[in-house]
């Protein structure tokens, strides 16, 4: 992680950027590692698409598709040059994450991968990093292995080798897990597994927001994230790919812009990126997720992990003073502005209700992690996850309301 | 208005009909995957009229409430009548408004109940 960017965040005119905390008192978002709010350069430059040169991209012979497909490419330019990709056709739009690793999984999983062959997964992975890889496996007999993690929830190294092995032909990794806030060493894991020569997927969705990721320095093969969860729209998302893989690859979605000619029976195909961008795509999305690159970066990742380190921390300190909290996952320096807990005899859909009613948003459940409920022998966690606009307050009211659901419920244990 | 009053805690505190039946004539457990709430209702029937009803289980105030609530609702009633109870019954028991996910903790009891007497699968108001 670099830190030649660093500053301290200036989070109170950072919050006027996002109108949903303009009420007094102010909603405490604590739910960012789920979707972040908005602030309003990203929606301005959506509208800006939609009211002055709304159009389809790429073969419009007019200046408002020109313009439009100008847009949408310099939003591609700023997404690599985010993640230091080396050429900026190595991005392609998706939809989200989800989709990214659907796209390799159906694309280049559909050539690479066959019967005996290994998929390295961890218990960490957010379904989207799990199912996809569970139904190629279905679809070509090939078999998952996962890699453990400690009571900790920290990624066991000592079984690094015992998973890998020369049948190994992929693995895919969290980089950042969504529901204990895990930073997993994923360098470590890249060079392991490229030495027994299997290609690596990193899932970035908790990562690229939050710090910086440096896809040359990290050599990984695949890497994938959403817009939605760095202050950009819903509705876009990222797959980065060596170009080499891209290129060797099938397309995954059939239709328009991913052509180069067609006739009766037969294809042939566009180059990379627009090879995997089938259709019209999410145009105004694409820009507003250029803009909010712009935003995170004008905010600086360094500061927002460092302010981030600064919130984990106290909500560390503040929840451990609470009688019959549960928290799961590393220490704070371990891991990025997630934290999951449990209060003892409160089921966590009612801690969420009653911090509800307080005006905290909070996220409580399975977290798309079920496996890795299934680990710690919980149903679900409540979890507060943080990003650039939250503020200490936000973690007082956090930790005030907790314990005002607990004078509520504790008495009425059965 | 507050999902988390007194009368909803006290029915999650204070449970009527908690507990289970020895030889009952209908038993059904079910659980909502999306948030691992459980809840079995064993039932002692004659004549078609519910005798004896218990419930067991785990899961949040609102699904654990509601069962209890449903369990002092239907005794004494025939199953017809209980094939009748719809959403809305369980609605108005319940008497606060309540979000899309909160509504299936709400109807649980009353999904297991009609799966357990009946077979019905699916959520009540969504029957096939």
């Amino acid at each position: 992680m670099q830190t030649s960017d660093y500053r301290p965040l200036d989070v109170k005119s950072i919050r006027q950027d996002f109108p949903i905390f303009a009420e007094d008192p102010p909603l405490a978002f604590l739910d960012s590692a789920a979707s972040t709010q908005t602030p309003r350069p990203v929606v301005e430059a959506m509208d800006a698409y939609y009211d002055t040169y709304r159009s389809n991209i790429h073969r419009g012979i007019y200046r408002i598709s020109e313009e439009a497909t100008e847009q949408y490419e310099i939003a591609r330019q700023k997404v690599a040059k985010l993640i230091n990709s080396p050429r900026t056709s190595q991005i392609v739009f998706t939809r989200n994450t989800t989709e990214s690793i659907n796209l390799v999984a159906y694309s280049w999983g559909s050539v690479n991968i066959k019967q005996g062959d290994e998929i390295v997964l961890t218990v960490l992975e957010h379904h989207s990093n799990l199912v996809p890889w569970q139904l190629l496996a279905q679809r070509t007999g090939a078999t998952l292995k996962f890699l453990e993690i400690t009571d900790k929830g920290l990624l066991d190294f000592t079984q690094l080798q015992n998973v890998l092995s020369e049948k190994t032909k992929l693995v895919a990794i969290t980089h950042v897990s969504n529901v204990l806030g895990t930073i997993n060493p994923i360098q470590s894991i890249i060079d392991a597994a490229h030495a027994v020569n299997a290609t690596v997927l990193v899932d970035a969705a908790q990562s690229v927001p939050h710090f910086h990721v440096d896809v040359r320095q990290l050599d990984c093969d695949f890497l994938a994230f959403s817009g939605h969860k760095m202050c950009g729209p819903t509705g876009v998302g990222v797959l980065y790919g060596k170009m080499e893989l891209l290129e060797e690859m099938p397309p995954f979605l059939g239709g328009g812009s991913m052509i180069r000619s067609v006739e009766r029976d037969i294809s042939t195909y566009a180059d990379v990126p627009a090879k995997f961008e089938a259709g019209t795509p999410s145009i105004a999305e694409a820009i507003g997720l250029g803009r909010a690159v712009d935003y995170i970066t004008q905010a600086g990742l360094a500061s927002i992990h460092v302010h981030e380190q600064e919130l984990v921390k106290y909500a560390h300190q503040r929840l451990e003073e609470i009688e019959g909290i549960t928290i799961y996952g590393p220490e704070p320096h371990q891991k990025a502005g997630v934290i999951s807990f449990n209060l003892e005899g409160i089921h966590p859909h009612d801690v969420a209700g009653i911090l509800d009613t307080y005006n905290i948003a909070i996220r409580a459940g399975h977290h798309c992690a079920q496996p890795l409920m299934k680990k710690f022998d919980v149903i679900a966690t409540a979890r507060a996850s943080f990003y650039l606009y939250n503020t200490i307050d936000d973690v007082e009211r956090l930790c005030d309301a907790l314990q005002k659901a607990q004078t509520l419920m504790t008495r009425r244990n059965k | 208005m507050n999902i988390y009053q007194e009368e909803l805690l006290d029915h999650y505190e204070n449970p009527s009909n908690y507990g289970t039946l020895p030889n009952p004539d209908i038993s059904h457990e079910e659980d909502n995957p999306l948030c691992g709430d459980k809840i079995r209702m064993d039932l002692m029937v004659d004549d078609g009229t519910i005798k004896e009803v218990r419930f067991s289980g785990h899961g949040c105030t609102i699904s654990q409430a509601a069962a209890s609530m449903l369990t002092e609702k239907i005794e004494g009633k025939s199953l017809e009548e209980i094939k009748n109870l719809s959403r809305d019954d369980i609605m108005d028991m319940i008497g606060i408004p309540l979000g899309p996910v909160r509504v299936k903790c709400a109807l649980l009891a009353l999904k297991v109940l009609k799966a357990g007497a009946y077979g019905i699968k699916g959520w009540p108001g969504e029957e096939e």
